[in-house]
Order: structure tokens, then C-alpha cells, then sequence
């Protein structure tokens, strides 16, 4: 009878990740579509506490005290970081959410290597590639969380890709050998497995650039999925498979996804870093541009008699969490009768989303938030746009230089408005680390300084109109 | 060939691997055509989502025998660290479409 219950809350998990995934796809429903899933999940976790048989012993499981202990703190902790993490650091929470999942995953591996008796073949290679695959997800997400967060900084391995290659076959010979029962004794195989499998999820992270680093997490994602799928494998447990499987090739397919919004394709993300060889040498040996700049004054008068105003977002206006600030001008803008709209490149900020996300908290209205086909569309009767520490998404190069590392790239065109306005901390590279010729081209013209100080004084001159 | 025909002998693991097929699948199908401002609250979901790996923590918590120290051990960090992704998943996931929804309403 409980075995049947616990088959039929596995099968109404299972269910819900389906649907859940479904509805996340779709902006109506997504809320909805999380909380499901959501739901779903705890009436898996809740029914395998109570209703779960160990087909070895045919007993209930037991420890309830340490088993909600558990629940009780990792619950704690993750509503409560969840809750109070800045809308700038979404990402890095993500990625570290996802790293505890593989470390989870690692952990049960290294649990069931350790119990008694050897196991058959098939059970000891669904062990060995659950904490393999778990340890490359949660040591990857950890370096990603640590670049994304400033910690870490980007670095580039001088022959990283022959390392690599020397890892991988090292992993894979010592897999064989413990999968295989070809040696004596097999933890320290084990162990030393794990321990190449960490070195290879740092090094396979360390060198991406921070522009690339959505991909990334974004695989680090499916992986955890697969890894999650294997302990499915290890229980005969239908949920864990569904989920995890489901995770891993939805994954797989975002990641592609993402790509594409970028015009990269994913060897390109994971081989040349932005930051790397390729964009030196198509950077290096342009000059830099002069560049004008414009008083705040003439900045505020330009912008209160225009008849239409743009506004593009980009990470610098995450970092000066400037987004009350710019809804504030906005506003201003608008009683002046100015038309104003924001023009939102899919890949601006840190992830997708990002500057929707932003925004939104501070109230902007939803229909301001132009897509950037949309924005393009209207961007030849814009009399001034207002760059907010964007840079690659706005950079021309990316339509008219074939040597450009994002060529190819669709941008805002910008270029296209009356007047370009720029605003942008320094002279300094965008995330992608090449030159920017807008910033010298005849319309543009540059406004220095923290956003969220640079859009204070902009309120404070509109107010002197 | 031996290992093959354990896979197609034992009825367990061949149906596990069709689970496996049709979730690649339906994996597949379930996503595309998503627009671009959901993919980072997706991959916030199926982030939270493979935190269904819990269930194999709570498992080998919940078989430990009370003298083995190390499942113990290890088996309640895994408790923790998959609550975490589960729990810290969906409540990242919701704040991000919670904005989403409530600027549509009042537009």
C-alpha cells in the first residue's frame, strides 16, 4: 500500500517538473509554472521520508531527527539568502545554488562507494559518474559564483586546452580502472578521480569571460542534472531520473539558446574566451578614437526637449544600482511631456533578463521595456538615447567589423537616433574586452561618471528647467 | 556484450533507460521557443528543479546505521546542501517572475 503511495507522489512529481517547465517557458504562467514544480517537490521529498522501503532490508527509513535537521537549516538558509540577495547578484545565487546540487550529488556517490560489499558493475559506474559529473558541477559553480561576485578573476592558462586533454584522459583511465575492479584498492582511485574532477571543473571555468559566464552556468546546470539523474539510476528511483533528465537536456538546449541570443555558438564560448588571444589581436591595433564630452546641463536640456528619449541599460546600471534613480528621470522626462522608453538588448547586464528584471523592481512599467527588435524599429525617430553603462550591445562593431570577436552579434542600433548620449564610468572596455567605436563616432557624445550620480544630477538639472 | 544483455534482461533497468529517452525529449520539446527574458528565470526553475536529488540524500541519511559515522556525516551535509538547491532555487526563481507579474497587472 505505501509502496504505492510513494510511486504515485513520484509519478505526481514527476508530473508537476513537466509541467513546470512548460509553464516557465511562457511569461503568463511562469510564476505559476515554479510554484507547481515547487509543490510537487515537496510532495516527492515528503512522501520518500515517510513512505520509502529499503528493498534491502525492507524497513523504513530512519534518523527523522537528523534527516529534518537538515531540511530545517538548509531551509533556513536558502529562504533566507534567497530572500535578502540583491537583484544584481540573482546570477551568482543561481550558480551557487546549482553547486550545491552537485556537491549533494558528489556527496551521496561517495556514501554509497563507501558501504559495504562491492557493488556490480553497472551500480559502480552510475556511483562513479554520478560523483564525477557532481564534483566538475559544484567545483564550476563555485569558481563561477567567485568570478561573477569580483572574487575570482579571469585568467587564461597557457596551454589549457593540452592540460585539460591530460585531465580528461586521466579521469577517464582511472574510471575504468575502479568501474572495472582492476585494482586492489579502489578508494584511493576513487579519491583521486574526485580530485582531478575538481581540478577540471575549475579549469574548465577559469578562463571564460565574464560576458560568456550565463552559458556557463547554464551548463554547469544540465550537468548537475545529468549527475542528479544517476542517483535516480542508483535508488531506482523515478523522479530523480525525470528530473534530473529533464533538467539535462532543457539545460543543454537553454544553453544553445543562450548562445544564440550572443550569435556565439557554445565551442566558441568554452575554447576561445572573449577576453582571450582573439580579441587582443582584433583590438589591439586600432587607435583609440577621441571622444567628446558633454556637460550635464547640455545633457538635461537635450533630453527635456526632445520629443522621444531611449533609454539602454546595461550592467553599469546594475553595479550603481541605479535603477530608482533612472525610473525617477524617467518620470521627470514624462512630465515634460517627453516619450520615453527603455530599449532592452536580450544579453544586457549579466544574464538574460537581467535589465527586465532590474527595472521592474524599481516599477518601471512593464510596456516601457522595448525588446530590441521593437527598440530598432522605433530607434530612427529617437531624438536622444541615453547609454546607462552599456557597452558590447551597443558596439557597432558588431555589424560592421568582420574581424570584431562579435561580429555578427545583433545590437541595439543606436546609431540610428538623433543624438547618442553616453554615459559610462571611464574610457575602459566593456565586459568583452574590445574597443568601442561609437564612443568616437560624431553623434555620440560622453557623460563620465557613476550612473546612479550622473542620473542625480541629471534630476537635479531637469528640476532647475 | 555480457553488460548488454544485463541492460535488456533486467526489466528495472530497461525501463529506467526509457525513462531516460523520453525525458530527452521531452526535455527538448518543453523549451523551445522561449523568450529571451525568461531564460535566466528557466534556468532558475530547473536549477531549483534537479535539487530533486535531495531524495538520494534522504535516502542514504535515512539507512544509515547509527554507528556509521561517516554516512551520518556526509549523508546530512547532502540533506543540507540539496535543501538548499531546492529550497533557495524556487524562492530565487519566484522573486525574479514576482516582478514580472506585478508590473503586468498594474499596466
Amino acid at each position: 500500500m505505501s509502496q504505492s503511495l510513494l510511486l504515485l507522489s513520484y509519478l505526481i512529481g514527476s508530473i508537476t517538473f513537466i509541467l513546470g517547465l512548460r509553464m516557465l517557458s511562457k511569461p503568463e504562467s511562469a510564476r505559476r509554472g515554479n510554484m507547481i514544480a515547487a509543490a510537487g517537490m515537496s510532495i516527492a521529498i515528503l512522501a520518500t521520508i515517510f513512505l520509502y522501503i529499503n528493498p534491502e532490508n525492507h524497513e523504513h527509513l530512519h534518523n527523522y531527527l537528523w534527516i529534518f535537521g537538515g531540511l530545517i537549516v538548509g531551509t533556513i538558509l536558502g529562504t533566507y539568502a534567497a530572500r535578502t540577495v540583491k537583484m544584481t547578484a540573482m546570477p551568482e545565487m543561481v550558480s551557487l545554488f546549482n553547486g550545491m546540487g552537485g556537491a549533494c550529488a558528489m556527496l551521496i556517490s561517495v556514501v554509497e562507494f563507501q558501504s559495504d560489499g562491492v557493488p556490480p558493475l553497472i551500480k559502480m559506474l552510475v556511483i562513479v559518474l554520478g560523483a564525477m559529473i557532481g564534483t566538475v558541477s559544484f567545483v564550476g559553480s563555485m569558481i563561477a559564483w567567485g568570478k561573477l561576485n569580483g572574487r575570482i578573476k579571469d585568467r587564461t592558462i597557457p596551454g589549457a586546452q593540452i592540460i585539460n586533454f591530460i585531465l580528461f584522459a586521466g579521469i577517464a583511465t582511472l574510471a575504468i580502472l575502479v568501474v572495472g575492479g582492476y585494482v586492489e584498492a579502489p578508494a584511493y582511485y576513487f579519491y583521486g578521480l574526485l580530485m582531478l574532477a575538481a581540478i577540471y571543473g575549475a579549469l574548465f571555468v577559469m578562463p571564460i569571460g565574464g560576458a560568456d559566464m550565463p552559458v556557463v552556468i547554464s551548463l554547469l546546470n544540465s550537468f548537475t542534472g545529468v549527475a542528479a539523474a544517476f542517483g535516480g539510476f542508483l535508488y531506482n528511483n523515478p523522479v530523480m531520473l525525470t528530473g534530473g533528465i529533464l533538467v539535462g537536456s532543457a539545460g543543454t538546449i537553454l544553453t544553445m539558446l543562450m548562445c544564440k541570443a550572443m550569435n556565439r555558438s557554445l565551442k566558441n564560448v568554452l575554447i576561445g574566451s572573449f577576453g582571450g588571444q582573439k580579441a587582443a589581436a582584433a583590438g589591439a591595433p586600432k587607435e583609440k578614437g577621441t571622444y567628446k564630452e558633454i556637460p550635464i546641463n547640455d545633457a538635461a536640456v537635450l533630453m527635456a526637449y526632445a520629443q522621444k528619449v531611449m533609454i539602454v541599460p546595461g550592467y553599469g546600471l546594475a553595479v550603481a544600482q541605479a535603477q530608482h534613480t533612472c525610473h525617477q528621470l524617467e518620470t521627470m522626462l514624462a512630465e515634460k511631456g517627453v516619450e520615453v522608453y527603455y530599449g532592452i538588448h536580450p544579453v544586457a547586464g549579466r544574464m538574460p533578463g537581467h535589465m527586465n528584471v532590474l527595472l521592474a523592481e524599481a516599477n518601471v512599467p512593464y510596456e516601457k521595456l522595448l525588446e530590441m527588435e521593437d527598440a530598432n524599429d522605433l530607434m530612427s525617430s529617437i531624438n536622444v538615447v541615453l547609454i546607462l553603462g552599456a557597452n558590447d550591445v551597443v558596439n557597432p562593431a558588431a555589424k560592421d567589423n568582420p574581424a570584431s570577436p562579435i561580429y555578427g552579434m545583433p545590437i541595439l542600433e543606436v546609431e540610428k537616433a538623433e543624438h547618442v548620449i553616453v554615459n559610462k564610468r571611464s574610457m575602459n572596455r566593456g565586459y568583452a574586452d574590445i574597443e568601442n567605436d561609437l564612443f568616437s563616432r560624431p553623434k555620440t557624445s560622453m557623460l563620465f561618471g557613476d550612473a546612479k550620480s550622473v542620473l542625480a544630477d541629471l534630476i537635479a538639472e531637469l528640476k532647475l528647467l | 556484450m555480457e553488460h548488454l544483455t544485463i541492460i535488456f534482461t533486467n526489466e528495472a533497468t530497461y525501463r529506467l533507460i526509457t525513462i531516460v529517452m523520453l525525458s530527452i525529449f521531452l526535455g527538448i520539446e518543453l523549451i523551445s521557443n522561449v523568450p529571451s527574458v525568461l531564460h535566466t528565470p528557466l534556468m532558475s526553475g530547473a536549477n531549483a528543479i534537479h535539487g530533486v536529488v535531495i531524495i538520494g540524500a534522504i535516502i542514504v541519511m535515512g539507512k544509515a546505521g547509527p554507528s556509521d559515522y561517516l554516512a551520518l556525516a556526509l549523508g546530512f551535509m547532502a540533506v543540507i546542501l540539496g535543501t538548499l538547491n531546492v529550497v533557495g532555487g524556487f524562492v530565487v526563481t519566484d522573486r525574479m517572475l514576482e516582478m514580472f507579474s506585478k508590473k503586468k497587472k498594474s499596466a
